[in-house]
């Protein structure tokens, strides 16, 4: 496909935010419009699949904002699977999130679809960025699209949520993010992502990639390391719906996408290897896999503990990505469509159970499953998935990682990430166990029963997908070919 | 350094010596007189240190005023100082107009020219104002805790709330 | 005919709103005062633009006032520096008159508001004849031209408190202004000319004297007091609080830019950086100040229960961002500078102005009195959170190009301490706009009174004018940031 049509997707979001505002009026032709949106720009995105696999990289540049730093999109591997997920999973949360919102409702229901369709657009503009400015760009377009998001209800709880999320954010990306691009530039001359990465000819030291690397990691907020982590669950205080795109799969997803593409295309993953100067930021992934993992296991909030379990699983991408090694890059390139996957369909069900139930505390669900069946045995699938048991697809990323860690000979880091896959059956499988196996609270009327019907399809097929890429992992494989084991 | 050098130093400067202690004096009453128009008549000193400098500037010793008379070959004063100074007055006598005029406006709203009196009449209601202003912030801070404390208490009936709302967004 | 007013454009900039302001005082009503002013200003941002076009193709443009050649008559020389500085104040005014009708309207006398525009066109002369000067004393007068115009502009504030905030101004504006007159005394005195090419020429032989350094440290202070450098700022936070709505976004947005274009001037073009930065530690003392001001202005504004006074010590912390650019003496640091001049002031204008249209509609504007105000007054709302961001510096915003170039120039010379500086300036830039944000959207309105619509179309578009300027400079900056860094280049070559 022509490399034009790049930015016309990118803008096609945006565009289409303008129709579903004018469209507010009629509920159902603004949700539509959502809807085909998301599939035309899955659809074009798709497009690029066959010229990326060969190994082509469309790239298409708009103007020059400043001297040397032009607005660029370049499509390669990663970011084409990132955005195909993106736009996916916009399409079926768009159902779910008519049937939420209408289910709950909420106010400012256009607000929300515009903000919705405005984030995705920036979402799909990090996916593209070619270059570190457009990256930037997009990154804090997202931050702030989403801010009205969080604070969609609009109380003081909402207000002092949507502090730390824009503060941890705003300061992690200002203060970390923008003088290590600065510092690229006047190291290397560029700031445009390169096969091989730029580092390898600045004669850079350990220690100084070592700190760039570090900021950088830290600048993207967005990959909630710890201890910049804490806005992921104030960000909670939104609807469902958005936690479950936005807080699980767009905005996460977007943090730990840069840094596997300033891993791959800044310092380039041979150079990191030779100079280990994505080690410390490796001991800290584990810190925050572990950490994470067991701070979940504290909350009774159903949310909250998802929120935890996020931190935890965004940080086996950053370990695929500091490992240094291209198995890891394979690893954690999956474990994003994996965890995507899962991760919204657990969102998905917190949300039909809220909907159905006001229920928001994992020690208030029990005994439901028989009233929503269908509700927790997609919970239960997708939990499998998320500790990695076959025949769910988490069980490859993790595969996959493990491997580049043996590869990479961190044997600890295969330590770890057995004892997490332990802390996540406590976590989570506590939740689907309660549902069916324990005896409903007394005061629970018999009558309940499923969230409507546009909140259980959307779940029920990304409980499916997540045994689909199970048996049909070949996409992927092909996909990220160049990482892949020959 | 001898008392030859000091006396010349002094002596043959004196024209600076001058205009500094002028100005000091200007700048002097600026800083320490309450009463604005005081100030103003210390700002004055201290412009017109500076015209005397400039003036001081283009003189020469023994020379004559800079008038072009026949056959003249007579030293005579350097004249772009002076002529600079003349636009340098006009500028200080506008300054000093509009200085007096506000002076006599802030007569008017503040029934004093001391500084002092002028600037408590502004403290105390810059204190009592920024006072209020905090007590606002308290008040409808309070007021939003306690509207979404009713909110949390009966989730059913916040959401029946918001519904109302929705369709009000959905119609504007 | 046309060749003709072309070869005469550059001194019309100066002419127009000069013999324009006594008609203002003549039709002596405010309708007519108020389309005079509009006339006049976009015929500035007209012939500006032609001028910017010309120098951008044919170099430098020298006109000589009165068929007296320089260094003895007194020459407007136009470069791609001031260019740039010349079409920031025009463009500003000029949206300025769409702004000021219903804003003025609002907030004087009506009798008294064809007053308001002459004054105003007396501004804008004053602070067009600074920037296209090539003669020094000429520009103390237009200096003082300007300064005495926003001291009665200022004074025109509602409260009273306008009135000592305005004697306040006058007092250490005319002290900056009369330690101007000394050093430029003192250069004349040791060259002999007051053109300052000319004068640059005849420096480098006494530039060893003490007279040429107190010269020196005399017009530094004396511009400093005129720009609102910290520690001789305390006057800009009371006289952009009470001045009028109108004057404070024209003001803010365009005099302490032009005073600081002139002290770029006097260093590079007259003195020269290797004589300035070099042989004295000018560069170490400035760079300071700014680090002081940036930080202190942040914090001071972050208390501020007044939206406008918050704001103004906004304005004194990005005018430490500014001094920090020139201080480097580098071409970037003179790239950033140029272009914060230039960004800065498009934002603060928009940010005045946003505060300006919130202040019409509640007539007042503490934190509480804007509270809830996101729901009614939308448009004026969001201009006020776009320009908020691009003072913050997020990307696509202009303001997100001058912090980019800031940090390139002080992590070229190795300056991690400063880039750190910088990054905390703008974090807590973060607070006090969201501050104000958070009071607009998350607020229950203080009263009740049905208020619901918004400020006048006109207030409201030049405010977005402003906004998209802004948005449209962070997008597409190169254009900027070439002319920018051609002038730097320009600076640095004639002083080197």
């Amino acid at each position: 496909m022509n490399a034009l049509w790049l930015p016309l997707l990118v803008a096609l979001p945006a565009v289409m935010s303008l129709v579903v505002a004018i469209s507010g009026r009629w509920p159902n032709l603004r949700e539509g419009v959502s809807v085909a949106t998301a599939l035309a720009l899955l659809a074009g995105i798709a497009g690029f699949i066959g010229d990326v696999t060969a190994g082509g990289r469309p790239s298409f540049t708009l103007f020059e904002i400043l001297p040397g730093a032009s607005l660029t999109f370049t499509l390669e591997p990663i970011g084409l699977l990132f955005a195909m997920i993106a736009s996916g999973l916009w399409s079926l949360t768009t159902v779910y999130a008519a049937g939420y919102m209408r289910g709950n409702a909420e106010h400012a229901q256009t607000r929300f679809f515009v903000c919705f369709a405005l984030a995705i657009s920036a979402a799909i503009g990090i996916a593209f960025a070619g270059n570190l400015m457009t990256l930037f760009i997009f990154y804090e377009m997202l931050t702030l699209s989403t801010y009205p998001l969080v604070t969609h209800h609009g109380d003081a709880e909402s207000r002092d949520g949507g502090r730390v999320y824009l503060g941890i954010l705003l300061t992690t990306s200002i203060g970390f993010f923008l003088p290590a691009i600065v510092a690229t530039w006047l190291l290397t001359g560029s700031i445009t992502f390169t096969d091989g990465g730029l580092m390898a000819g600045s004669g850079l030291g350990a220690l100084g990639a070592g700190l760039l690397y570090a900021l950088f990691l830290y600048g993207t907020g967005k990959a909630a390391l710890m201890p910049f982590h804490r806005w992921l669950p104030a960000a909670m205080v939104a609807p469902t719906p958005v936690s479950a795109l936005l807080h699980a799969v767009a905005v996460v997803k977007a943090g730990v996408f840069i840094v596997l593409k300033l891993t791959v295309y800044v310092f380039g993953v041979d150079f990191l290897a030779e100079t280990g100067a994505s080690q410390p930021m490796m001991w800290i992934a584990t810190i925050t896999v572990l950490g994470a993992s067991l701070i979940a296991m504290t909350k009774d909030n159903l949310k909250a503990r998802l929120a935890y379990s996020t931190v935890s699983q965004l940080s086996y991408i950053v370990l695929g990505a500091t490992m240094a090694s291209s198995l890891g890059i394979l690893g954690g390139s999956m474990h994003i469509a994996m965890h995507a996957f899962a991760k919204i369909t657990l969102f998905f069900c917190a949300g039909a159970i809220y909907t159905a139930t006001h229920r928001k505390n994992v020690s208030d669900l029990d005994g439901l499953g028989y009233a929503m069946p269908i509700t927790f045995s997609a919970f239960f699938i997708a939990s499998l998935s998320l500790i990695g048991i076959p025949p769910m697809g988490g069980i490859w990323s993790k595969w996959y990682l493990m491997e580049g860690a043996a590869d990479a000979g961190h044997i600890a880091i295969i330590l770890v990430l057995s004892l997490s896959s332990l802390l996540n059956i406590v976590y989570l499988l506590e939740i689907p166990t309660r549902a069916f196996f324990h005896n409903p609270r007394p005061d629970t009327p018999r009558n309940w029963q499923e969230a409507p019907w546009a909140c259980v399809i959307p779940l029920s097929i990304t409980a499916a997908g997540c045994i689909v890429w199970f048996l049909y992992p070949l996409p992927f494989t092909a996909l990220l070919s160049p990482w892949a084991p020959q | 350094m001898s008392l030859a050098t000091i006396a010349d130093a002094f002596f043959g400067l004196f024209n600076y010596w001058i205009v500094i202690v002028l100005m000091m004096i200007g700048f002097y009453i600026v800083i320490s007189h309450d009463n604005l128009v005081k100030k103003l008549i210390g700002l004055n000193l201290f412009q017109t240190s500076v015209f005397i400098f400039y003036i001081s500037m283009g003189k020469i010793a023994g020379s004559t005023a800079p008038i072009l008379t026949e056959g003249d070959d007579a030293v005579y004063a350097h004249p772009l100082p002076h002529v600079l100074i003349l636009t340098a007055i006009v500028v200080g006598v506008a300054t000093m107009a509009l200085g007096l005029a506000l002076v006599v406006r802030i007569h008017e709203a503040y029934g004093s020219i001391e500084e002092d009196d002028v600037l408590a009449a502004d403290f105390e209601t810059q204190d009592s104002e920024a006072a209020t202003e905090r007590a606002r912030q308290r008040s409808a801070e309070a007021r939003q805790q306690a509207g979404a404390r009713d909110d949390a208490d009966d989730g059913h009936r916040a959401g029946g709330e918001r519904a109302d709302d929705g369709h009000g967004d959905e119609r504007t | 005919m046309i060749t003709q007013f072309l070869s005469q454009m550059p001194v019309l900039l100066v002419v127009l709103p000069l013999l324009a302001a006594p008609v203002c005082v003549i039709v002596h009503r405010a309708a007519p005062a108020w389309f005079i002013y509009a006339l006049i200003s976009w015929a500035c941002f007209a012939i500006a633009f032609l001028l910017f076009v010309q120098v951008r193709i044919g170099g430098p443009i020298s006109y000589i006032l009165g068929g007296w050649p320089p260094p003895f008559g007194i020459e407007l020389r136009l470069d791609a520096l001031n260019m740039l500085v010349v079409l920031l104040v025009t463009g500003i005014a000029a949206i300025a008159s769409i702004y000021a009708r219903a804003s003025i309207a609002a907030e004087i006398p009506r009798e008294r508001a064809y007053l308001f525009y002459a004054a105003l066109l007396l501004c804008l002369c004053g602070l067009l004849g600074i920037s296209i000067t090539g003669d020094a004393f000429n520009l103390f007068v237009f200096l003082e031209i300007s300064s005495l115009s926003s001291y009665s502009l200022i004074a025109m504030g509602a409260k009273r408190r306008a009135l000592l905030s305005a004697f306040q101004y006058l007092i250490m504006g005319t002290i900056g202004g009369t330690f101007l007159l000394i050093g430029i005394g003192f250069l004349y005195m040791m060259t002999g000319s007051l053109n300052m090419a000319d004068i640059a020429d005849r420096l480098p032989a006494v530039s060893d004297t003490r007279t040429v350094e107190a010269g020196l440290a005399f017009i530094v202070i004396g511009l400093s007091l005129k720009f609102a450098l910290f520690p001789l700022h305390i006057w800009l936070p009371n006289a952009y609080t009470y001045a009028p709505s109108a004057v404070s976004a024209f003001i803010a947005a365009t005099a302490t830019k032009v005073a600081v274009y002139a002290l770029i001037r006097f260093l590079f073009t007259v003195f020269g950086a290797a004589y300035a930065f070099g042989q004295l530690p000018l560069g170490e003392v400035l760079m300071v100040l700014a680090v002081v001001a940036m930080l202190s202005g942040s914090v001071a504004a972050i208390f501020q229960t007044d939206v406008k006074r918050l704001l103004a010590w906004s304005s004194v912390a990005q005018m430490g961002y500014i001094v920090l650019g020139l201080s480097m003496a580098s071409a970037t640091g003179l790239t950033a500078a140029l272009a914060h001049i230039v960004n800065h002031g498009i934002i603060k204008g928009a940010l005045f102005m946003a505060a300006g249209a919130l202040f019409w509609r509640m007539r007042a504007i503490s934190i509480n009195d804007v509270a809830g105000l996101g729901r009614r007054m939308p448009l004026t709302a969001a201009a006020f959170v776009v320009a908020g961001l691009a003072l913050i510096g997020v990307p696509a915003t202009g303001g997100f190009i001058s912090k980019w170039l800031l940090l390139e120039a002080v992590m070229e010379d190795a300056h991690y301490g400063l880039a750190a500086a910088i990054l905390v300036s703008s974090l807590l830039s973060v607070i006090y706009i969201g501050r104000v944000v958070e009071a607009l959207y998350f607020r229950d309105p203080a009263d009740n009174d049905g208020k619901t619509a918004e400020a006048p179309v006109s207030m409201v578009a030049a405010t977005w004018v402003l906004v998209g300027a802004s948005v449209a400079l962070g997008l597409y900056a190169s254009p900027l940031v070439e002319t920018a860094e051609r002038a730097a280049a320009g600076l640095l070559g004639s002083g080197a």
